[in-house]
């Protein structure tokens, strides 16, 4: 009852009390524990036999099950139809089950997680699923969240904690949550006991980004919002611990909730395969209806007369009835082409495909240790036939890591590798990379190929320095110092990071920070500078800046952003530079790799001080604060002195501009969605080839109103359609070329590239809308969608899936790609990363993208191609079995009479042929791994549905080729030859003496195999037979290949004469472009920082001081002094000299 | 599987051929080297086996002859018109044979028309019964129904509507010389498999009784003259339900037009050393089974065997056809590949 209750209760606001259990009992909220398997041991039975028997297949022969019981029609005993029938739901169960316990497992161990709660008074540690809402809990670094919590107090200064979303939303930089001031200081455990405070808020929802309520605390009201809240999945990050109490818990965390359902996938094979069901069905009807009228009218004629030596039933009163019953009785006989046995074989081919998936070497990632995984084992044939691909960009196509590859000082480039011949090298793994080990505090990581920059350094080129002391000051990174010289960085966006690491290498680390200063060692010596302001970064600017004094007292301000906005703030009289300069950014554009200009500007001491209090007075401005902030940065970063531009790789994943190639060649689409922003991921499809150059135009739509929208995708429509056309055109013949774009697709050769912000998709999804879009975008070669939302990626795939009826397969490692990788038709995650939620969604995870290639190439199209070849044989098989009794009807009178044994019936399909089939769909290849990867245009004919339709289903019913299999391999023989001998042994021993001893009237054909094969005619007919049946069949396929091959057969052709010849390498080398596109400048990270920094919030040790002013030197001196002091016994000196002596102290 | 292998590439999947899908494999190409080959080598096959088998079929005899109004037979077929009484008629057909039938003779009788394929006819037997078990003797299979109890309740052996039928003309073949008839032996033993004789159908077991007392409380079916255990009153051991015309009826046919072994020529004497000779003969018919209710026609088939059966020219034409059209076929291809296809010229991408 209260069960059934709480299931309708639907909850509209929600009330959690501190500390009371039971007062959050009353409204039996969900408790942390996740189930997500289906049965127990004791609802196993029931409900899979109810699942199954909703089969329509099962439920048929249930049916006829049952008729085979009626004796005035049973023409067939009942076990010709038990013994598959058992068989077939064994086999499902027993795969229900081992799937369904795996499901069990992986939800134990995510309950079984421990995490430390407050129980009355002391910390208990206790599993994930005991955690109730309203309990505090305590999280320690890199634990993840254990449920939806309100932070209350952390570790840090002003209770803030950083939390990595990666799971969430799939950004991989830290994000800042703070508690209320009112409960940031409940650090000891008698405080929170003591916390008694009630959360009113919303009830459970998915939106990630949002959240209210208000916390009631002694007659006091606190507004809570998203900013207090740490969800689960988040990973707690650089924060020893923190408090938090929880508020939704289990399935009702916005994660769950995100999960969206599960829905049950099928493959267009499996649709394909209900319909052909359905028609059998059908035809099965016809036929019984036809033997049915068959039999009345013989009735009618000959029975009638027949009645002295066959008298009618009681029951049969007329010919009509007769007829009536035959029906039934050919239902039961003919119930043969009715595959019951398809189902169950198709699923054992398709476990049989997925363990070759699992197999594969190939698709092992050795530095993960991650093999690839077919989580799903019902969809390998569609892999075969995917025609969209949806990719995420970080972590999918790139690796998340990015690497300071090259840099323009003062027009000069560096970063490129000359061979002895003054020619541009590659980079390969044997090329030497600079030697840093001058420099004791250098990281290891950090490669860089061109000795001529560490020269210059030496040589203490004052450019060349200013350009890395720029590096090193003007950025918002923490720098953490594990033990003494072992420098960890924190930067919110991993560009800054890769920037501070290069100038950390070229001599110029930056070690400190405090509200006030940032601390450098200059090639070896220690700089304190003075950090006067932070001229943060947005969006609109593009560009930050930070003011610092150096201890000589120049104060200098250091600007680094995109380059069209710093080229317009330069100094005339760097014209020259700024065209060098842009032209090495051009070419840093070319190669993919994301720029920033760097620029700098000595302040005389005066003018800032007036700037500077103007900069205060706006800061206290409650309205228009921003603009007038911008105002006043824009009148500072004027007159700007270039020194030179960055570029940074965003590191693509191994082989994913090979793989996008080699996919495109098989005429799949590819779309990138992202989270990212324009220009990061229009880089990203710059240096994955997705982007090009030479394509005719990339159409960036990015309106803000539905109206804009509208306006940039119609004209970007026509643009591609020809102008002329569309406007000679009549509305009405416009309309229908725009409903039917597919045409036009073919047609055009240009190549297009869409790329889509999320706000502009937002609009374009809209209904009337989705149409234009679809059409533009089917017309692009390229498509990118930047800034979405994990649910407008769910709902771009869902747009195609919906309208293109194509196969989609969505490939992601986040949690924010969970939804798009469900409404996926096949879903893929990367594994081997922290991120699971990717994983737990897919249908195949494996370690790289690349294996995208292989996965779809090779086992997609063999999956295919053998599903399509058995499916083909099934049918053949069963027709010819079955219509054998349609045409012996015509003989015996319409009478339902069996031609075979009944045991040769019941074991037909099951014993008898089903291994052969098996074997050619488990094992067939017609065409190589090496060759499918080679020709990736072998994978078209899936696309387009080519092995198996409707149209060759008829086909295989009417004339049957027999045995079709490519590729024989020893468990082929073994299986065709083997059941030959299986029916031989099984006739031999139904028929033998001994089995009619024992069961009489089950095995009345005594004999009969015995005296029938000694006659010679028999073998005669068999010869015949299959001679006739063989020869056709051959004929047609000979000259098939010979007049008009496929693609497969001239591969095959090629393949046997070039047995010997190795694979040929396929070479998609990197092409050096000469071109551009501009402003891919490299910042991924959000405003705000700035602030955070100068105002100390952030800062471990430091005391809470107020917002930089020029005047506050002599307040806090001596406070930089200490730090100076501590700093200096270290400073410089490598974590290896000292930390030795220091461990054996 | 299953194994924890620890080290850093544990989970690196086997190399084995198997799970690598490279087993070595036969992947056979239609190419013309093959096929064509093949295909002239099948038609010659079939051909020559064509033609041996035509050439044997040719030298077999056979003879059919429908008595079913033949002769004084008409009288006979009127009579059992009228009604189904139990009296006899006997009438007589005459043949001719011009050519003598050398080697084994073995004289089917035939039935047009009439349909052992029919299921319900099939099932209604109890091969229980018939294989001796008591307490089916006694109570039959309700498959015999309605042919399972007489109209008193008592139980008929054999039950069911297979037996019930049984073909119940007899034959006497004889041999007309100049000098009078000569009666043609003929053995009416050995012409059912061994396995139905001595397996399949057994009598019940005597147990010191005579085979009339087994049966006792058993009636014979309806449409008998005689009772089961009298089938033969030649031979005692030919009776019950191992008589071998019962045996040879109760193996339905899988046709409505069959023939059934009736009996072999008995080769010990003369004129029958060497088979049937050429000549008159006549054929005396106990006429009893009934045909006109099913427009059915009854007759006897003479004929003497080849290594592959009776005398059958589907199989030795079957063969020559199918010879020809892999041959025709085989040209064809073979013109084809060498305008269009030779070499495989549209191989070339």
């Amino acid at each position: 009852m209260a069960f059934w209750r709480r299931k309708t209760h639907i909850e509209k606001e929600r009330h959690v009390k501190a500390n009371a259990r039971d007062y959050n009992e009353n409204f039996s909220y969900a408790d942390n524990h996740i189930k997500t398997s289906k049965y127990n041991v004791l609802t196993f039975l029931p409900i899979n036999l109810f699942e199954q028997f909703q089969r329509v297949a099962n439920a048929y022969f249930l049916l006829l099950l049952i008729l085979q019981l009626i004796p005035g029609i049973s023409s067939l005993s009942w076990f010709t139809t038990i013994v598959p029938l058992v068989l077939v739901l064994v086999i499902t169960a027993v795969k229900d089950a081992t799937d369904d316990f795996f499901r069990y497992k992986s939800d134990q161990q995510v309950n079984n997680r421990q995490s430390q709660v407050l129980i009355s008074g002391s910390l208990q540690n206790e599993k994930w699923m005991k955690i109730r809402v309203g309990d505090i809990i305590k999280l320690e670094n890199n634990q993840f969240v254990a449920a939806d919590i309100l932070l209350l107090s952390s570790s840090e200064p002003y209770g803030l904690c950083y939390i990595e979303t990666a799971e969430l939303d799939g950004e991989t930089n830290l994000k800042v949550r703070q508690a209320l001031t009112i409960t940031s200081d409940f650090g000891d455990i008698s405080k929170l006991m003591d916390f008694d405070g009630e959360v009113i808020c919303e009830p459970p929802n998915n939106k990630l980004d949002k959240f209210t309520g208000t916390l009631h605390l002694r007659d006091s009201k606190h507004p809570l919002d998203n900013e207090n809240l740490l969800l689960r999945g988040c990973v707690l990050r650089n924060t020893e611990w923190c408090f938090g109490m929880v508020i939704f818990a289990g399935l009702q965390t916005k994660l769950m909730q995100n999960c969206g359902r599960t829905t049950f996938k099928r493959t267009s094979i499996d649709k394909l395969m209900n319909t052909l069901v359905l028609w059998i069905f059908a035809f099965l009807i016809c036929m019984g209806v036809v033997l049915a009228i068959g039999n009345t009218l013989w009735e009618t004629w000959t029975g009638r007369n027949f009645q002295v030596f066959l008298p009618w039933d009681d029951f049969q009163s007329s010919a009509v009835f007769s007829g009536f019953l035959t029906f039934w009785s050919y239902i039961i006989i003919l119930n043969t082409v009715m595959p019951i046995s398809l189902y169950v074989s198709v699923e054992v081919l398709r476990l049989g495909h997925s363990y070759f998936i699992n197999w594969d070497q190939r698709m092992y990632h050795s530095q993960t240790n991650t093999a690839a995984e077919a989580r799903t084992t019902t969809l390998n044939e569609e892999l075969g036939q995917v025609e969209y691909v949806f990719s995420d960009k970080t972590g999918t196509l790139t690796q998340n890591i990015m690497v300071f590859k090259k840099c323009s000082i003062n027009g000069q480039t560096y970063g490129d590798v000359y061979d002895e011949f003054k020619q541009k090298g590659e980079i390969t793994e044997k090329t030497d990379c600079v030697d840093f080990s001058f420099n004791p505090l250098y990281d290891r990581g950090f490669k860089f190929y061109d000795g001529r920059l560490v020269e210059a350094i030496k040589l203490e080129d004052p450019v060349e320095q200013d350009f890395f002391r720029l590096l090193a000051l003007c950025h918002t990174v923490m720098p953490e110092e594990k033990s003494e010289g072992h420098l960890v960085y924190q930067a919110q966006s991993p560009d800054e990071g890769a920037l501070v690491t290069a100038a950390r290498n070229f001599g110029f680390v930056f070690r400190t920070r405090t509200p006030e200063t940032i601390t450098l060692c200059e090639l070896g010596r220690a700089v304190t500078y003075q950090l006067l302001a932070i001229l943060d970064f947005n969006n609109v600017r593009k560009r930050m800046s930070v003011i610092v004094r150096n201890p000589q007292g120049q104060i200098t301000l250091y600007s680094k952003g995109a380059d069209t906005i710093i080229f317009d703030l330069l100094d005339p009289s760097n014209e020259d530079l700024m065209y060098t300069t842009s032209e090495h950014l051009n070419g840093f554009a070319g190669e993919g790799l994301r720029t920033l200009a760097l620029a700098y500007k000595d302040l005389d001491e005066d003018y800032f001080e007036i700037w500077m209090k103007k900069l205060i007075s706006a800061s206290t401005v409650i309205e228009n604060r921003e603009d007038q902030l911008a105002v006043l940065y824009e009148e500072i970063e004027q007159g700007l002195k270039l020194l030179g531009a960055t570029a940074i790789e965003d590191k693509l994943q191994d082989g994913v501009p090979e793989t996008i190639a080699s996919l495109v060649l098989a005429d799949i689409k590819i779309w990138v969605l992202t989270g990212d922003k324009l220009e990061t991921a229009m880089n990203i499809g710059y240096s994955c080839h997705m982007l090009r150059d030479d394509m005719n135009e990339v159409f960036v739509i990015s309106g803000h109103t539905l109206l804009e929208v509208q306006q940039q995708l119609r004209s970007a429509k026509e643009q591609i359609l020809g102008l002329s056309r569309v406007s000679s055109a009549g509305d009405v013949e416009k309309a229908e070329m725009f409903a039917d774009g597919s045409v036009y697709e073919e047609t055009i050769i240009a190549e297009y590239a869409l790329v889509i912000n999320g706000h502009s998709l937002a609009h374009a999804m809209e209904p009337q809308l989705e149409h234009v879009l679809l059409d533009l975008a089917c017309l692009c070669k390229t498509v990118i969608c930047c800034r979405v939302t994990p649910m407008q990626k769910a709902q771009v795939v869902e747009l195609v899936k919906r309208h293109k009826r194509a196969v989609t397969l969505a490939i992601g490692d986040g949690a924010n790609d969970v939804s798009m990788i469900k409404t996926a038709h096949i879903g893929v995650g990367i594994s081997g990363q922290e991120g699971m939620q990717a994983v737990l969604a897919s249908d195949y995870s494996f370690a790289q993208f690349r294996y995208l290639r292989r996965l779809l190439l090779v086992h997609g199209r063999w999956s295919y191609f053998r599903m399509c070849n058995f499916l083909w044989y099934f049918f053949y098989k069963n027709f010819a079995f079955t219509l054998v009794h349609f045409w012996y009807g015509f003989f015996c009178g319409f009478s339902a009479q069996t031609v075979y044994d009944q045991w040769f019936i019941t074991l037909f399909n099951i014993v008898y042929t089903s291994l052969p089939v098996l074997a050619m769909g488990l094992f067939d290849q017609d065409v190589s791994d090496q060759n499918s990867l080679h020709y990736p245009s072998l994978y078209k004919p899936g696309q387009q549905n080519l092995f198996f339709n409707k149209r060759q289903f008829f086909l295989c019913t009417l004339q049957g080729i027999g045995l079709d299999t490519h590729y024989w391999t020893v468990v082929n023989h073994f299986f065709v030859w083997g059941s030959l001998i299986v029916y031989f042994s099984i006739l031999f021993a139904m028929q033998s003496d001994g089995m009619f001893g024992i069961f009489t009237s089950s095995f009345p054909f005594v004999g009969t195999a015995r005296n029938c094969l000694s006659e010679k005619s028999v073998w005669l007919v068999i010869l015949l037979t299959s001679v006739v049946c063989v020869v056709p069949g051959m004929a047609v396929s000979f000259l098939r290949v010979e007049l008009f091959p496929t693609l497969t057969d001239k591969v095959r052709h090629v393949q046997q004469f070039r047995k010997r010849q190795g694979p040929q390498e396929q070479s998609l080398r990197r092409v050096r472009r000469t071109s551009s596109h501009r402003s891919a400048y490299a910042f991924s990270h959000q405003q705000g920082y700035g602030e955070l920094i100068t105002s100390g919030k952030n800062m471990k040790m430091s005391t809470p001081s107020s917002t930089g002013s020029p005047g506050r030197t002599p307040q806090s001196s001596t406070w930089i002094e200490n730090m100076l002091k501590r700093k200096n016994t270290v400073s410089c000196v490598s974590d290896e000299s000292t930390g030795a002596p220091a461990k054996t102290d | 599987m299953g194994k924890v292998k620890p080290g850093p590439l544990a989970r690196r999947p086997d190399n084995s051929a198997f799970k690598q899908q490279r087993l070595p494999a036969w992947s056979p190409m239609l190419t013309a080297n093959s096929v064509l080959p093949f295909f002239y080598f099948m038609a010659l096959i079939c051909m020559l086996l064509g033609v041996w088998l035509l050439l044997t079929v040719q030298s077999t005899e056979e003879l059919k002859l429908d008595y079913t109004e033949a002769g004084t037979c008409n009288l006979c077929f009127e009579k059992r018109n009228v009604s189904n009484a139990a009296q006899p008629c006997i009438c007589t057909a005459v043949f001719n044979i011009k050519k003598a039938f050398k080697g084994d003779v073995f004289f089917y009788y035939g039935l047009i028309n009439f349909h052992q394929n029919l299921r319900r006819y099939m099932d209604s037997r109890d091969d229980a019964q018939m294989v001796g078990r008591k307490n089916n003797l006694k109570s039959p299979s309700s498959y015999c129904m309605p042919f399972d109890k007489d109209k008193n309740g008592v139980p008929i052996a054999p039950c069911g509507a297979v037996a019930n039928s049984i073909f119940n003309d007899s034959f006497t073949l004889s041999y007309m010389t100049s000098s009078g008839s000569v009666r043609v032996p003929l053995l009416r033993k050995g012409i059912s498999w061994y396995t139905d004789k001595n397996i399949k159908y057994r009598n019940p077991s005597t147990e010191n009784m005579t085979l009339p007392q087994v049966f006792e409380g058993t009636a014979p079916p309806l449409y008998w003259q005689k009772p089961v255990y009298d089938l033969d009153p030649l031979d005692k051991n030919n009776n019950g339900f191992i008589n071998d015309d019962l045996i040879v009826w109760m193996r339905e046919a899988a046709f409505p037009n069959f023939k059934k072994l009736y009996g072999v020529l008995h080769r010990a004497n003369k004129p029958f050393m060497n088979g049937l000779p050429a000549g008159n003969y006549s054929v005396e018919i106990s006429y009893n089974f009934p045909v006109q209710y099913f427009r059915g026609r009854k007759e006897v088939v003479l004929t003497t065997l080849t290594w592959f059966g009776g005398q059958n020219h589907f199989l030795p034409i079957a063969y020559l056809v199918t010879s020809c059209l892999i041959l025709l076929i085989a040209i064809l291809l073979t013109v084809f590949w060498f305008k269009f296809g030779k070499n495989g010229q549209n191989m070339e991408e």
